[in-house]
């Protein structure tokens, strides 16, 4: 039970170090995501402008011909992992893929050269968006895992450390009422073996007057035989 | 406790809801996906003023919930704004859901759902 108490102490040290190696964590994080969330706003603004330049150049909408050659997705992302106390946390890594361009004949015509620099503010834009949406992600699924810990924490704090000492404390308790109740009897015990000897004592005593009164009683009736020799006086 | 290596292993694609012009300038970026014929998903929509509350919501559904290929969702501001009960009670990882500005909407912090996550984490 003692080592039961000493494990569960052992367990609350070492949750609780984890659970602030992760707060610590969380903290950046968030920190990084108000950081990210400004640096978005400035980004998707320069590339709404440069959006802007390019109708401006071609002269029209271009919003229906791109929704409509828009077939693979030359932009993806891909997920690692990163251990961060034994949590597992997805970061997503964005690569282009080579080779497949949808949007070769946008801007043939005219523009071609804003559009392919639209393309690139907004593909940094998007970059931008990926590393954001990482953070994010970790953000979710720390929160979640800070919970878990703290409630894990909390529950050794105080239940099962107390219940664990309740546990001992009822033994030892129990164990000491033994030990009186042991000691008690064996007061007890030698408080009758006490009383018995001075029982027996005061019997001995109580009997041994009658025994001399026997022999009293005796002697007189040997005195009573024994005195046949005597004469008799009175006849 | 961490998610499963298989919950966001295939995910690779962003998805955008929002409105004409985001939708075009990440379309240029590359991000567009359209799934292979017969079922022709689109990994984007666009939202004007005519687009329904309730086809907005189905897309954000069959985004976040029914494909498994979608990595980041990224959706404007303002239209995040007109579901935000549902992008309230989103709190899953995958995808993690991302709330964008546009051109004619700039960015507000105070609404943005993970933001004001983490202002009520801090007690402010």
């Amino acid at each position: 039970m003692k080592g039961k108490l000493k494990g569960a102490q052992t367990g609350h040290d070492l949750l609780k170090r984890k659970s602030e190696a992760l707060t610590k964590r969380f903290r950046e994080i968030t920190r990084r995501i108000d950081e990210a969330k400004r640096k978005m706003g400035r980004v998707m603004q320069i590339a709404a402008f440069s959006l802007a330049e390019v109708t401006y150049a071609v002269g029209g909408e271009i919003g229906y011909q791109i929704q409509e050659s828009a077939k693979q997705a030359r932009f993806r992302v891909r997920t690692k992992q990163e251990n961060v106390s034994g949590v597992f946390l997805p970061q997503f890594e964005s690569y282009q893929t080579e080779g497949n361009n949808d949007f070769g004949l946008t801007g043939l015509g005219k523009g071609g050269q804003q559009v392919q620099r639209c393309r690139e503010t907004y593909a940094r834009a998007v970059e931008t968006l990926v590393e954001l949406a990482s953070l994010q992600t970790a953000f979710v699924i720390l929160d979640e895992v800070i919970k878990v810990v703290n409630r894990r924490v909390n529950a050794i704090e105080h239940v099962i450390i107390p219940r664990t000492e309740n546990t001992i404390k009822y033994i030892n308790s129990e164990l000491d009422e033994l030990d009186r109740e042991e000691f008690y009897r064996l007061k007890k015990v030698s408080g009758k073996k006490q009383r018995d000897a001075a029982e027996q004592e005061a019997a001995r005593e109580a009997k041994s007057p009658e025994k001399e009164i026997a022999t009293a009683e005796a002697g007189e009736s040997r005195d009573l035989l024994g005195d046949e020799d005597n004469e008799d006086v009175i006849f | 406790m961490a998610a499963p290596a298989s919950a966001y292993k295939d995910r690779q694609f962003l998805a955008v809801i929002g409105d004409e012009d985001t939708v075009t300038g990440l379309l240029l970026a590359g991000v567009g996906h359209v799934s292979p014929p017969p079922d022709n998903q689109k990994n984007f929509l666009v939202v004007d003023t005519k687009t329904e509350n309730s086809a907005i919501e189905a897309a954000f559904d069959r985004f976040t919930h029914e494909r498994k290929d979608i990595a980041i969702l990224l959706i404007n501001q303002h239209i995040a704004e007109r579901i935000r009960h549902r992008v309230e009670t989103y709190t899953a990882a995958f995808p993690s859901l991302l709330e964008i500005p546009s051109k004619d909407h700039p960015y507000d912090p105070e609404k943005d759902s993970v933001l004001k996550r983490v202002r009520r984490l801090f007690g402010e």
